[in-house]
């Protein structure tokens, strides 16, 4: 399909960056998950999903979030959203996500408040 | 009584690769119909659910099989029927637990039927023994909102 989903990782000082692009859904999760777990077991925590461009998200992929999040958080760090679409905002929004999520408008606001600290949205 | 009704159907090989398949049907009706982009795409994310638990539940991930989505558009509403053949599995019998539970469960278990729960205004289960299990989802049009032109034309 042409439709599909890619992650792009980076770094921003100590921060690791993923970039999810396109479809996150029960067929495209398994491989975010896996990516996900991978910077978790490599003792990297602090973690900003930049999802700009990010089109769609099911639960199967609002579940990584779920799973993961108090592992990140257990481990210092945290994963945090930054830049997501209103049409998919929509979704994290009707399950309540912005009271669980720190989630910012922008990757780098994302960052910073890692450097401040700053957890709860 | 609706003065029309039309029906769309798709029958697609029980994969979780066909999603966007599914999607995109969904969208191109629900555009159709009169939907807005933002609604549309709801009602494309509720299906995706349904079809999901029908592939990894009903069917346990076994791709031999296939699941049908059939929509009927009329003046008052659009009704999802999501048809499979496999292991009856009724979703509205399972429990819909606050997202924070869920987290501490480290689980995702449920999100999707709260979702489908949230987006539609009415959603019922139905199985016929040995044959197939139906879940109908059913969104009403708001008051005042398009209307779908009579034939289909946009």
């Amino acid at each position: 399909m042409t439709r599909n989903f890619l992650i792009e990782t980076r770094n921003h000082g100590n921060v690791r960056i993923l970039a999810l692009r396109g479809f996150l859904d029960a067929h495209t999760a398994p491989r975010f998950e896996a990516a996900v777990e991978e910077e978790l077991r490599e003792g990297r925590s602090r973690l900003v999903a930049d999802c700009s461009g990010l089109d769609y998200i099911s639960s199967a992929g609002l579940g990584v979030f779920m799973t993961f999040i108090d592992e990140a958080r257990a481990a210092g760090g945290d994963i945090k959203l930054a830049s997501i679409q209103p049409k998919v905002y929509q979704i994290f929004d009707v399950l309540g996500f912005p009271a669980l999520f720190d989630i910012q408008p922008t990757v780098e606001e994302a960052v910073a408040r890692f450097e401040t600290g700053t957890r709860e949205g | 009584m609706a003065s029309y009704e039309r029906t769309f159907c798709l029958q697609v090989p029980s994969s979780t690769e066909n999603l966007a398949l599914i999607r995109e049907f969904v969208s191109a009706i629900g555009e159709q119909a009169g939907f807005s982009e933002s609604e549309t795409m709801k009602l494309a994310l509720a299906v995706d659910e349904a079809c999901t638990n029908v592939i990894e539940h009903a069917y346990q991930n076994e791709e031999t099989h296939e699941v049908t989505v059939r929509v009927t558009v009329d003046e008052e509403e659009i009704a999802f029927e999501v048809v499979d053949r496999g292991r009856g599995f009724d979703p509205t019998q399972e429990p819909v637990l606050p997202v924070e539970e869920l987290i501490r469960r480290r689980s995702s278990g449920g999100l999707g039927l709260r979702l489908i729960r949230t987006i539609m205004d009415d959603v019922q289960y139905r199985i016929v023994p040995g044959q197939m299990n139906e879940l109908r989802m059913v969104k009403k049009r708001k008051p005042g909102g398009v209307k779908p032109e009579p034939g289909g034309s946009r």
